[in-house]
């Protein structure tokens, strides 16, 4: 199951200038199920707009998109079924929030799909459970939860739709070290435990880099990059012309094997890299394993 | 729908009447419309048009874009035009059904179509040519004697600017939040009067607690930079009036005088309504 992007073209100012303010210059990208893709890009790159336009909130003015097949830009597609199918996270979603308990917040996705009333409260129930609410929690306010709470009651809105696709526009804006970090966890964790297709909008190549399988850079809204973590991060120099760099590991990696530490290329995550300057300094007959924590 | 209104929208310039103190035009767009009301006759519309149009043209703003401000009050005019035109009894012209046209009707329907048409122009280039800062400078300066009555002009102009700055924002805002509850499967768009008012909560809910949020940021923000109201307050740019400033008020107060003298000794008299 995939969605197919055929040769986007995007403008907001609807004249005939196009040249004028065109954020999405001909995309051509085809997202799997099976992957966790991750969209990097500087600001203004056209990632957010880009995934608006997988669940129809913006349509193209040229090309074609291609859900399963079929054409979402068809006469009589199916926009409700489309939107459960590809469920979308804007960023800071818990300003979306306008229930007085969370559960009716979360039910009310469901409810608008028209499912019986037994389900959509089995659906919210269950989605609270996977962002990490329990029975107790139902009856809250979402206005008397934390910032990272309450996105995850938002998050929750949208799995109760249950979607085959799961797009996050920045989630881990604005969070803690470590509640980016539980976000992260919480997004790949419905990846591998669920099937869901991931789409993670970020401009934080260190989230990106422990966590996603494929990313698709995008600049002037057109893709420049695409391929595995791995293959993406050693390109420095082309990320840097673009705005962007490689993650923080790996720049480390890189400064030391400058200063002549024997340290492999391509790595990207900071427990790779920890573990090849420990293996380095154990081969060297260095103090290892005190500094363990990086 | 908002974004398309230009009625009470700046267009950028550097006209004379762009320059102009803000009081001058506040005070003349408001002794304008009062005059425009004065006019009887062909001569009292033809003298209001005129100074209308001369404006217009100082101020060097498209006259494309003068008239779109007419298409929020297009169906009033075109109501009140068709009224004025067949309910106006008088000398028949021509006579179909029920439906008579007179002489009478038609001067009427004319008239309160001009009178309509100078009246929003007049008040539509006001905003044009001042920004919303400007106007309420214009406003704090212009009804300060007010404060020594005790009515704070000074807090209600800081109120107006504020709820003008937020109008975009909120906007905004609206925009997102419609977006995100659509991406729910939110549906404004059909159902029955009832429903859509019901489809409405989600959106009314959010832009609320997101308008108090700010709110209190911004008064937070006003608070650390030590705002304390209007007392002892000096500006960065006073109003001050120039040469050009006591030009304006002699032409505005030449072109009331003259369209006294022409309600007065009204030369085509036979013609008004």
């Amino acid at each position: 199951m995939a969605i197919e992007l055929k040769n986007i073209f995007y403008s907001y100012e609807k004249t005939a200038d196009r040249a004028a303010r065109v954020v999405l210059d001909g995309i051509d990208l085809t997202l799997s199920r099976e992957d966790f893709t991750a969209v990097i890009g500087p600001t203004g790159s056209g990632k957010s707009t880009l995934v608006q336009h997988l669940n129809l909130l913006l349509r193209a003015v040229s090309g074609d998109i291609l859900y399963d097949g079929e054409s979402i830009y068809a006469e009589d597609y199916d926009r409700k079924g489309l939107r459960s199918k590809v469920g979308l996270v804007f960023q800071y979603p818990e300003y979306q929030l306008f229930e007085t308990d969370i559960l009716s917040d979360v039910c009310f996705g469901p409810r608008n799909l028209g499912l019986p009333e037994e389900e959509v409260r089995e659906r919210a129930v269950k989605a609270l459970e996977a962002v990490g609410f329990s029975d107790d929690d139902h009856t809250r306010s979402p206005f008397d939860l934390s910032g990272g709470q309450k996105r995850r009651v938002a998050i929750a809105g949208i799995l109760a739709m249950q979607p085959e696709f799961l797009i996050l526009d920045e989630p881990a804006a604005g969070l803690d070290p470590q509640g980016r970090r539980e976000m992260l966890d919480l997004v790949r964790g419905l990846h591998d435990s669920r099937g869901t297709g991931i789409v993670l909008v970020s401009h934080s190549m260190d989230d990106v880099a422990g966590y996603a399988d494929r990313i698709v850079a995008l600049y002037g809204g057109r893709v420049v990059m695409d391929g595995t973590p791995r293959e993406i991060f050693s390109q420095r120099d082309k990320l840097e012309e673009i705005g962007l760099s490689v993650p923080q590991a790996t720049q480390v990696a890189d400064e030391l094997r400058k200063a002549g530490m024997d340290i492999p290329k391509g790595l990207i995550t900071v427990d790779e890299v920890a573990e090849a300057i420990l293996g380095y300094m154990k081969s060297h007959g260095g103090s290892a394993g005190r500094n363990r924590q990086c | 729908m908002l974004r398309e209104m230009t009625l009470g929208q700046y267009y950028p310039g550097n006209s004379i009447l762009h320059r102009l103190d803000p009081r001058v035009k506040l005070l003349g767009t408001l002794v304008y419309m009062v005059a425009v009301f004065l006019a009887e006759d062909v001569t009292g519309y033809a003298l209001g048009a005129a100074f209308l149009a001369a404006m217009i043209i100082c101020s060097r703003i498209p006259l494309g874009f003068m008239l779109k401000g007419l298409k929020p009050v297009l169906v009033i005019l075109i109501f009140s035009v068709v009224f004025n035109l067949f309910l106006t009894d008088g000398e028949v012209l021509v006579s179909v059904w029920k439906i008579t046209i007179t002489r009478e009707g038609i001067w009427r329907a004319a008239f309160m179509a001009m009178r309509l048409i100078c009246l929003i122009l007049g008040a539509a280039l006001m905003t044009y040519t001042t920004t919303p800062n400007q106007l309420t400078d214009g406003i704090e300066k212009g009804l300060g004697f007010l404060s020594y009555i005790r009515i704070p002009v000074h807090e209600i102009a800081m109120m107006m600017s504020i709820a003008l700055r937020f109008i975009p924002i909120l906007n905004e805002e609206l925009d997102k939040i419609m977006k995100a509850q659509m991406a729910r499967g939110a549906d404004f768009e059909s159902g029955s009067f009832l429903r859509r008012a019901k489809a409405l909560v989600p959106l009314l809910i959010p832009l609320f607690v997101s308008a108090f949020r700010r709110a209190s940021d911004l008064a937070n923000a006003m608070e650390a930079r030590c705002y304390h109201g209007g007392r002892g307050r000096t500006r960065m740019h006073p109003l001050r009036y120039a040469g050009r400033d006591i030009a304006a008020y002699l032409i505005i107060a030449a072109f009331l005088a003259g369209m006294i003298l022409l309600k007065i000794y009204a030369p085509l008299a036979y013609l008004s309504a």
